[in-house]
Order: structure tokens, then C-alpha cells, then sequence
């Protein structure tokens, strides 16, 4: 049988693809065998503390040191004073380069934000270290904070068309909006939020001669050895970066932080060893986060539905160096048909850290006010909300006319909805009851860019038949490993438990950051082409004049249960046909170039990568045509008749996401972001304090998450889709997909339930009462 | 954490005498308020002393037919044992809605009653608090206070006692026996243990130097329906916005503390007498004075309407 590239589920008979496996490193995590950075035994580690700044804007004045060096145990303490140009510079990621902000600290006395790192105590203890951190006295020049956005709702600005390049647009919308029938304009906003991995933010730093080796979770590790390298004026060779598990990163863990270099300098200043883990307060200011976002949203619509006009305008927050904007207007116009689009993205600058990225960065906050907007038009249009995504469903882009790839995002509607039920919702808000609770139902569009980049995997076929997948990619809890087990075992027909993977050291192959949920496409092609090298070469030696397929159609011979089979039932083990290419393991290197890489991505991708640079072919303009996953959110929500308490007892979310390669690890990606998604609507938001631009309700305790009492079902279907314009194997990353739909889902079902419709997450029963 | 000695201590006069005698020291009991607050320095104690072996950890009957519980006895403990459940209903429930099963193994009777406030400018040691720097000034005035108290606070401190345990035991009028340095012993009304912040928020209750919990007692069983309701940001692990707490007899009649909204578990008897006027009746005795922040307003509607389901549940109002 030759390799069909066109069906949904195992390439082969009897093949991997699509099935459910539990997760190779499943037994690793829950033994507590799996080795965080942090967790690497070291002998003679010294411990880092971080201080940080308590304004959010100013000068430090002065550093009063002498009790923190009394602490017994205390060996040095860094600060600009003796860390001034010791750290160079690097460019912004979100620019192309390393940083995930380009505030320095510690390079000078200048305070960009509450919570910036202005001293390092290293100790031979942690107690030590964080008794003497707290006893670091210093005298600050204040200044007045800007905290980030005002009071009041920002000002609309007259959206010029035709577009910028930037922002997308076409028609007329102003006018459109104009003489529509039916129209809907108004404000919804997000709040700040951060990622709050379990892991906390780690950095083990240890030097042998002229060599430094960083245990660091880390989300990249080649962008991660490259940037501290011209960091500290090292060679990148000289660098190695070991992160093999990462106890989450959503985005927080993507690009180099401050704390790196320094730790990395103190372990050169000590001789030793130098081990930090910051806090969980410090965690909130010490890498990125998810800034406050505004929007204005007009729609306008003739009376059947069909949408006339479509204008987005965003508001984000970035630090004051930095502009850092996620733009989710990019997919918010290609959501829907629609003739007249106009849309522009602000960015507001405050003294604040630089944000970056959080689990569907762009998505979540834009998808948020569009998705709440389209619910108030079906409102207004007195038409059920799903009917009016059908009525303005597209398979093409309205603002280009480029076809997706496929979306199947009314059938994941269908699919959604007759599982949940929707066909007996009463549409009246509050006419679904039990006892003193309300009930609403509400549903919304989910979608992600099928992003895909340049990736580069090992596979080694060892003499005794057991495979080996090395790729510099990560493992951040989303699955990889098995996927990538899954795939390998699909293509060179070995049972999954004869495949290690090995990920995240930065002497493997160079891999792509985990983000943009690229990883599984990009590092699955890779894989599955350096097996597809193995196998022909395995071919290649069955057939030959001293082999036992001597004179059969290579195409014919398949792989299955470690053996070479052809047609007329003989066969090979790997083993043999492997021996016969020459003693030891054979292997094969693959470089991955994604087909929809742009001329220039081909040219200098592999390059890029090498460096650690951020390189990825957008799903949003992927060549001829657009690329994204789709699904539908379906959400139940109570609200207590009095309290108004609200609970979200139901969740069912379709998704459409190309070739499922693993299943069990897919659905639990999907299952984590609907449940964070209910998270960021009822829950999350790091409070600010504006008169000082600092958070106060950094920790766990008051930072709310849904505890297991909050989360009840949860449904995840998956709509087969084939589609191989994505890329080869056909997959469409999922991991950022789950998260986007909800904050709407719930809103509507809130609305629906009670009749308020709130516009500002987090929704808590105060905005109810 | 700063560095700190530690000892056990042997007897409940003996531990008393020990803390008044060195200044600077704290006891210890389930550790799960105080050696969080010693990790972040906002306590920073030279020396522990370990309540733990003194044998407080009993529930025994008492000849007025109440319930002495003794300070050691663990929130698990007294949420579970039949008693309790059978009489004082109001007290299990409220023990179970707060922190979590792990948390509520360590926890104990006496520590839960003292625990500290729960503000975040009083755990942010940048921060101004008067609670913890007195006549620092206070952050939380004019900061985010969506948690903070309404009722009972000052220009000094506006925090919220963050106890659901002490809400029922206030509303089941317990008496907390304490013994002081000199071996004597005084049994103080829960009313009277916590106090009101004033101009000495860091002040927060009336035991004096070294004074030492032994044991709480509840009074003989007055029947009735106990109803605790917690309303809060989810549906577990998380402390009260509002919680309510109501023992309704037959005739109507009936006791309403409230937690989430005072500088300690609040109740006022003169509310009480208007239950039959319904719960906004209640609601406007029982806040009175109110002096809330823009941010917790609406923890005077909250509380009505809690009070109001919590009536309906008791079926004493519809
Ligand atoms: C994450 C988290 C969530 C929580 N959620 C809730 C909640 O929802 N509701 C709730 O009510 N509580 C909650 N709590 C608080 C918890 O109930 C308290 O931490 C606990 O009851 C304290 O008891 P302990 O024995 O551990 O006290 P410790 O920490 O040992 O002591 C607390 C204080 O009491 C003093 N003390 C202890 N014993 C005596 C004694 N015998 N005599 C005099 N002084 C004494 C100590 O010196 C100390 O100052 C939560 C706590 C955490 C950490
Ligand atoms: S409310 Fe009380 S505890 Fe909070 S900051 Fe003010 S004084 Fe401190």
C-alpha cells in the first residue's frame, strides 16, 4: 500500500494516526520522575533571591546593603551598580529577536515598572538568600505611574480606508454602518491576566571552563542559548540550554527573560552553581503577561442577517519601550462575509512590563468583542445566534477573496449544538429555570491561525529495532512527546513502545518556539520526513539483488508490526533489512520547510532557526490561500435567582482541526482550554492598583482559577477534516484553539440567562446584583 | 523568613508564662496562617512556641449541655463529629466552606479564630498597612477593596475578618477560655474577642501579652434551622464576599451573624429582633453606618439577597 495523504485518521493499515494512546510520558509525571530544570540535582548550588522594585516609575537612589551582607550565608549581591553593561543588548522578540521585552533591568538606576528585578542575592541557602533579600534597603526617586488605560472608554479614531497594510479593511465601512437596518456598536473590554503556570520561573546556571549549561523551562530553547549568548558575548556553541519537561508555559515561557544572563553571570562571579526560582508574586512581573484590552465594535446588518458592516477597533497596553500589540484583528475581519470591513488596533503605553503572549494571544481578547457582538445582532435581528454564522459563514477571505484552506465551522456548529441540545433553548433571557437558579444558554466561534514553520528532527533506527525521535521542540504539557512517538510509529510501522523522543536541549535539532500552535505540524512533517528517508532506504536494501524482495515494486512494500511487508506475504524485520545497509544504527535528518512558506521563509527559514530567531509561515496569509481550525462553543451557565453566584456546569466544544495525530493528548489540550476559557470570563483578571501601576492580588489564593467544584462537564467532539493545502500530514495545531470561543460562549449564556449583557470580563455577581 | 527558636511547649500555664516573657514570640498551632505570613515577613517572630502536644485536642461535653472544644482540635475534626452535626449543624457547615480538605486537617480551632486579615496591601510588604507598620497609613483606602469590610471599619483599616468558622460560633454565642501567664484563667465572649480596628488596626483582639487559647465553648443547643451560606468567586476554595449565617426557630424567631463584611464575624441582636420584618429589614439594622468603598457596595445588596435566599431555604419567608 503507498502512503494515502488524503484521509483523515492511520496513513497506513494498522497505523498510529488517530489513535487514542494515553501519553508516553504520562507515567514520568505522575511518579515525579520527570526532571524540571529546576529539579536536576547539582552538587554545591548557591541560591538566588530576587528583589524587586516596589514603584513603578522613577530612579533607585541608593542600595543600603550592609544588613542583607550580614545575613549569615550571603555571598553576593548583584545590582545595576555592578552589573552595568555586563548584559548587551538583544533585540525584541515580537521584533525578531530574543527579548521578551527590551527593558534591561539592572543596567541602570531607571525603573520601568513595578516589579522589575533591581537586585540578585545569592546565598548559600534559599532561606539565606531570601532573608537578606528582604533586608536590601533602598531609596528610590518616584514618579507618578501611568497604570494603563483610563477610566473612561478611549476614543474611537476615524478609520481611514482603503486599508493600511495593517489593518485590515475593505469597502466603505463607515457608510455601510450608515444605512444599515439593523446595527449594534458597542464597547467590551479584557482584563489583565497572567499565565500562572504551576512550574514556577527557574534558572539553574552552571559553567564548566568556557561552557555554560542552563536548566531552564523554557517554551524555546534554541531562541533561549541564542539570545543569552550575545547576551553575555559568548559563542551560541558555548551555551546549552536543558529543558526536557515544562510544567506549563502558555506563552509566559516563549522568550528570553532578564533573569537569565544574571544568574548566569552570578554562577560566573561564584565559581559554582547558581539556582533561582523566583516566586509566585515575582512571576507576575519577572516574564510577560496578557495586557488589558478595549474594543469598539460596530455591526451593521440588513434585516435577513446578513452582515453590511464590520468595524473592529482594539486598545492594548504595552510598557513604555515596547510596542507590543497582538492585533486580533487580523482574524476578526476574515471571520464573516461581509462587503464594508475597517479596523484599527491602538496601542496605549504605561509604565508596566512588556506583555507577550498568552494562549491565543490575538484571538481571545478580539474574538471576545466580536463574538459578544454577533450574539447582540442575533439578538437584535430576533434570530437564533447560530443561524446568523450560517447566514454569514465564508469560505473565502471577504477582505482578499483567498479561499481557506477548509472551514468547517458550520458544521462544527451542527455537530456542537445537536450534542448540547440547542434545538430546545427558549431564546427569551431568563425563561429557563430550576428552583432559584437561572439558566442561560450561549455559543460562540472559536478559531486559530494554522501557523507552520521550519522544523528539524533526528530519527535513528538502532540495531535492535527501537527508534529514536530527536528534535530541539518542547513538550509544555501539550503532548508532544506522544505525538511525535505517534508519528515516527506510523511511519516506520514499530510498535509506539520501541520510539523514544527526545525534546528541549538545544544540542538536538533545532526546532520552533512552542507557540502559535505550530509545533505538532511543524515537528510531525519533520519527523515523518526523515522517516520517510528511513524507509526508503530500508526499500532500498529489501529490494536489492542480496534481499528477500529482490525484484518487487518498491511501492508496494509496507511497513507494519517492525517488519517489511510485500504484497505476496513475505517479509523483513526492520533489524534485517537495517544490517544490511551496514553496521549500527542507521539515521536520517530531516529539514522541514512548511509548503506555505513564503519565497523569503524558504530562503532564509532553516537559517533563522538555527539562530533561534522567531520563524513561522502564518496560517492568516499562508501564499494563495488562509489557513485556520475552527470549532463551536456551546456553554450552560446558572445564575442564582438572589446571589446572583454563576456557575458554568456544561460545556460542548466541536473542533475541526485537520489529521488528529494523538487523540487522547488532543482532546485534553482542547478540554484545558475550554475550562480556561470559562476561567477568563468568570474568573481571572490581575487587579491593578492605578494609583501605583502594581498588581495586588498576585498570588494563587486571590488570583481566581476554577477549582474542580467549578467544572463540571465538559464535552470535546472532533469533526474529521481533511486537508493536506495545510501541510503534508495535514494537521492543524490545536492547543491555542480551545481557549478562543468561550469568553463570548459564556457572556451570551449570561445574557441569555439573566438579560444583562456585560461587556467587561471577568463577569462576577456583583455586575449581576 | 527570618530565623527564628523554637520550642514545645509542656503545659498550657507553662506556654502562656513563656510567651510573655519573650517578647517577640508567637505560638504555633496549625501553622497554616502564620508560617505563610512568616515567609512572606509579615510576621517575623523570634521564637515559636509549638501548642500542638498540650492535649487541647478534645471535644468533650459539659455539664450545662454545650460542647467544650478544645483549641487544638482540627477544623476536620469539629466539622465531623456527630455532636457538632447533630446540634450545632451552623458550625460544620461553615467549618466545611472554608479553605480546602488539606488545609482544614492542619487548621484548629483557635488558630482559625485568630488568623490574620486577608488583604493584599496587608500581604504586599511594599505596600503601606497600618496593620503592619502602625500609623503607616493604610493602601487598601482608596486601592482596590472589592474584598474589604463595610460595616465596623475605620479611616485606620478597612480589612475583613476572613473566618467562616467564627461566623457560626458567633451566631451560636461561644466562649473562648483562655489561660494567662500568671496560670489564671478567663472565659472571654466570642463578641468580645475581636476587636473593632479604631485607630489600632494591628490590634486586633482583647487576649493580652502571652494570653493562650485553650478551648471554645458552645452553650446547650438552642435547635432551630441552621443554614451557613457562603457566597464567594467560585464555588470552593475561596473566601466569602458575603457569608451568612442563620439558626430560624419555628416561631421566626432567630440569629443572623454575617462574615465578609466587619473586621470580625458581625452580628447585631437588634437586627435579629426585625426577622420578622424580612431580610431587608435585617439587612438595613445589621449594616447600619455602613461606610463601603465604591468597589464593595454591593456587598450591602449581597448581603440582603443572601439573606433573603438563606430565609427562603429556612422556609420562614417565602
Ligand atoms: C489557601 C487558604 C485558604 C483559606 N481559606 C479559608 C476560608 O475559606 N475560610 C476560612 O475561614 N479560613 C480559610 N483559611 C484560613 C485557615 O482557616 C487558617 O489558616 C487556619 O484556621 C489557621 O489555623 P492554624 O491552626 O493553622 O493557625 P496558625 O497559623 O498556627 O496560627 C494562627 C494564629 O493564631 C495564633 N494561635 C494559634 N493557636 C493559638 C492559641 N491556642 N492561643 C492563642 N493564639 C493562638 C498563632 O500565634 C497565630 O497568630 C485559608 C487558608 C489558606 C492558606
Ligand atoms: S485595610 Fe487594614 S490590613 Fe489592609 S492595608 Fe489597610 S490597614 Fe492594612
Amino acid at each position: 500500500m503507498t502512503i494515502s495523504e488524503s484521509q483523515v485518521g492511520p496513513i497506513s493499515e494498522g497505523g498510529m494516526f488517530g489513535k487514542p494512546v494515553p501519553r508516553i510520558d504520562g507515567r514520568l509525571k505522575v511518579t515525579g520522575a520527570a526532571c524540571y530544570p529546576s529539579d536536576t540535582p547539582m552538587e554545591d548550588t548557591a541560591h538566588a533571591y530576587l528583589v524587586t522594585s516596589a514603584i513603578a516609575r522613577g530612579k533607585i537612589k541608593a542600595f543600603h546593603l550592609e544588613d542583607a551582607k550580614a545575613v549569615d550565608g550571603v555571598l553576593d549581591i548583584l545590582t545595576w551598580e555592578n552589573m552595568k553593561g555586563k548584559v548587551r543588548s538583544v533585540r525584541f522578540f515580537a521584533g525578531g529577536g530574543y527579548a521578551s521585552s527590551t527593558i534591561m533591568p539592572m543596567s541602570s538606576s531607571k525603573i520601568w515598572h513595578a516589579g522589575q528585578i533591581i537586585a540578585v542575592v545569592i546565598a548559600e541557602s534559599f532561606e539565606a538568600a531570601r532573608e537578606a533579600a528582604y533586608k536590601v534597603g533602598v531609596d528610590y526617586a518616584v514618579n507618578k505611574p501611568k497604570a494603563g488605560f483610563d477610566e473612561s472608554r478611549p476614543q474611537p479614531r476615524p478609520m481611514t480606508n482603503p486599508l493600511t497594510r495593517s489593518d485590515p479593511a475593505t469597502g466603505d465601512a463607515e457608510k455601510a454602518f450608515a444605512a444599515a437596518p439593523v446595527k449594534i456598536e458597542a464597547y467590551y473590554s479584557t482584563p489583565t491576566q497572567h499565565h500562572n503556570a504551576i512550574e514556577l520561573f527557574s534558572t539553574t546556571c552552571v559553567w564548566s571552563g568556557d561552557q555554560l549549561t542552563i536548566y531552564e523551562p523554557s517554551q524555546y530553547v534554541h531562541g533561549l542559548k541564542n539570545g543569552v549568548a550575545r547576551q553575555l558575548g559568548i559563542k551560541p556553541d558555548k551555551v546549552r540550554i536543558i529543558s526536557p519537561f515544562v510544567g506549563g508555559g502558555f506563552g509566559g515561557k516563549a522568550a528570553l527573560t532578564a533573569r537569565t544572563a544574571f544568574i548566569a553571570l552570578a554562577a560566573q562571579r561564584l565559581n559554582r552553581p547558581v539556582k533561582l526560582v523566583a516566586t509566585r508574586k515575582q512571576a507576575y512581573t519577572v516574564s510577560n503577561f496578557r495586557a488589558e484590552t478595549q474594543h469598539l465594535i460596530k455591526l451593521g446588518a440588513e434585516s435577513n442577517g446578513q452582515l453590511t458592516s464590520l468595524s473592529h477597533e482594539g486598545w492594548e497596553v504595552s510598557s513604555r519601550p515596547d510596542e507590543y500589540k497582538v492585533a486580533g484583528t487580523e482574524t476578526t475581519a476574515v471571520l464573516y462575509a461581509c462587503p464594508n470591513i475597517a479596523t484599527r488596533v491602538n496601542v496605549i503605553h504605561a509604565d508596566r512590563s512588556t506583555p507577550g503572549f498568552m494562549r491565543s494571544p490575538a484571538e481571545v481578547p478580539y474574538i471576545f468583542a466580536i463574538e459578544s457582538a454577533m450574539d447582540e445582532l442575533a439578538v437584535a435581528l430576533h434570530m437564533d445566534p447560530v443561524e446568523l454564522r450560517r447566514i454569514n459563514d465564508t469560505q473565502i477571505n471577504p477582505i482578499t477573496d483567498a479561499p481557506y484552506s477548509s472551514r468547517a465551522l458550520m458544521t462544527c456548529y451542527d455537530t456542537a449544538a445537536k450534542a448540547f441540545g440547542w434545538a430546545s433553548r427558549n431564546p427569551v433571557p431568563g425563561s429557563m429555570t430550576d428552583g432559584d437558579w437561572l439558566i442561560g444558554w450561549g455559543c460562540a466561534t472559536s478559531c486559530y491561525p494554522t501557523n507552520v514553520a521550519p522544523a528539524e528532527a533526528k530519527v535513528t533506527l538502532a540495531p535492535n529495532g527501537s527508534v529514536r525521535v530527536q528534535s530541539a521542540g518542547h513538550d509544555i504539557g501539550t503532548g508532544a512527546y506522544t505525538a511525535l512517538a505517534i508519528t515516527a510509529a506510523e511511519f516506520l510501522g514499530v510498535p509506539l513502545e520501541r520510539v523514544s523522543v527526545e525534546l528541549g536541549d538545544s544540542t538536538l535539532p533545532p526546532a520552533p518556539v512552542a507557540g502559535g500552535s505550530n509545533a505538532t505540524a511543524s515537528i510531525c512533517n519533520a519527523v515523518a520526513d526523515a522517516c520517510k528517508e528511513l524507509r526508503h532506504r530500508l526499500v532500498t536494501a529489501a529490494v536489492a539483488s542480496n534481499g528477500p524482495m529482490h525484484g518487487l515494486d518498491r511501492d508496494m512494500i509496507t511497513f507494519s508490526d517492525g517488519q517489511l511487508r510485500a504484497p505476496d506475504g513475505q517479509s523483513e524485520t526492520l533489524m534485517a533489512a537495517s544490517a544490511r545497509l551496514g553496521f549500527g544504527p542507521i539515521e536520517a535528518h530531516a529539514k522541514y520547510m512548511p509548503e506555505i512558506a513564503s519565497k523569503t521563509i524558504k530562503l532564509v527559514g532553516n537559517a533563522m532557526l538555527g539562530k533561534g530567531l522567531p520563524i513561522m509561515a502564518s496560517g492568516t496569509s499562508a501564499g494563495d490561500h488562509i489557513q485556520y481550525a475552527f470549532g463551536a462553543e456551546f456553554v450552560e451557565v446558572r445564575v442564582h435567582r438572589r446571589t446572583r453566584e454563576i456557575r458554568a456546569p456544561r460545556i460542548v466544544g466541536a473542533f475541526a482541526a485537520g489529521r488528529i495525530i494523538s487523540p487522547t493528548t488532543a482532546r485534553s489540550q482542547l478540554m484545558g482550554g475550554l475550562i480556561w476559557g470559562i476561567s477568563a470570563a468568570l474568573h481571572e483578571a490581575t487587579e491593578m492598583d492605578h494609583r501605583f501601576a502594581r498588581y495586588v492580588n498576585d498570588d494563587l489564593a486571590e488570583y481566581m482559577v476554577p477549582v474542580n467544584a467549578d467544572i463540571q462537564d465538559v464535552e470535546v467532539i472532533f469533526v474529521p477534516e481533511d486537508d493536506t493545502k495545510v501541510n503534508a500530514l495535514g494537521i492543524k495545531g490545536l492547543g491555542e484553539l480551545g481557549n478562543v470561543g468561550t469568553n463570548a460562549a459564556v457572556a451570551n449564556a449570561v445574557y441569555h440567562a439573566t438579560g444583562q449583557r456585560i461587556r467587561d470580563l471577568p463577569i462576577r455577581l456583583e455586575n449581576l446584583l | 523568613m527570618k530565623a527564628f527558636t523554637y520550642e514545645r511547649a509542656v503545659s498550657p500555664a507553662a506556654a502562656a508564662q513563656a510567651a510573655a516573657h519573650l517578647p517577640g514570640s508567637k505560638f504555633i498551632a496549625g501553622g497554616t496562617n502564620l508560617l505563610d505570613l512568616m515567609k512572606l515577613q509579615i510576621e517575623t517572630p523570634t521564637h515559636l512556641i509549638d501548642v500542638n502536644g498540650l492535649a487541647l485536642d478534645r471535644i468533650e461535653a459539659t455539664p450545662e449541655g454545650g460542647l467544650r472544644i478544645g483549641a487544638l482540635v482540627r477544623n476536620t475534626d469539629l466539622a465531623a463529629d456527630a455532636r457538632v452535626r447533630r446540634d450545632y449543624g451552623l458550625l460544620s457547615r461553615a467549618l466545611l466552606s472554608g479553605a480546602s480538605g488539606q488545609l482544614r486537617n492542619k487548621a484548629t480551632t483557635a488558630g482559625n479564630l485568630l488568623q490574620r486579615a486577608r488583604c493584599p496591601y496587608f500581604y504586599d510588604t511594599d505596600q503601606l498597612c497600618n496593620k503592619r507598620h502602625p500609623g503607616s497609613g493604610c493602601a487598601a483606602l482608596g486601592g482596590f477593596s472589592r474584598q474589604h469590610a463595610v460595616v465596623g471599619v475605620s479611616d485606620s483599616c478597612i480589612a475583613s475578618h476572613p473566618s467562616d468558622m467564627a461566623v457560626a460560633m458567633r451566631a451560636l454565642d461561644a466562649i473562648v477560655e483562655t489561660v494567662l501567664p500568671d496560670g489564671s484563667t478567663r472565659s472571654i465572649p466570642i463578641a468580645e474577642l475581636h476587636r473593632l480596628p479604631g485607630d489600632t488596626p494591628h490590634i486586633e483582639t482583647t487576649l493580652g501579652a502571652g494570653e493562650l487559647i485553650v478551648a471554645v465553648t458552645l452553650p446547650k443547643p438552642i435547635g432551630g434551622k441552621h443554614i451557613y451560606r457562603k457566597v464567594r468567586d467560585r464555588a470552593s476554595y475561596a473566601f466569602a464576599l458575603v457569608s451568612v449565617a442563620v439558626i430560624v426557630q419555628a416561631d421566626g424567631s432567630g440569629r443572623v451573624a454575617v462574615g465578609g463584611v466587619a473586621p470580625k464575624p458581625w452580628r447585631v441582636e437588634a437586627a435579629e429582633a426585625r426577622l420578622p420584618e424580612g431580610a431587608k429589614a435585617v439587612t438595613d439594622e445589621l449594616l447600619a453606618g455602613a461606610a463601603p468603598t465604591r468597589e464593595n457596595a454591593y456587598k450591602l445588596t449581597l448581603v440582603e439577597r443572601t439573606l433573603r435566599a438563606v430565609l427562603a431555604e429556612a422556609g420562614s419567608q417565602p
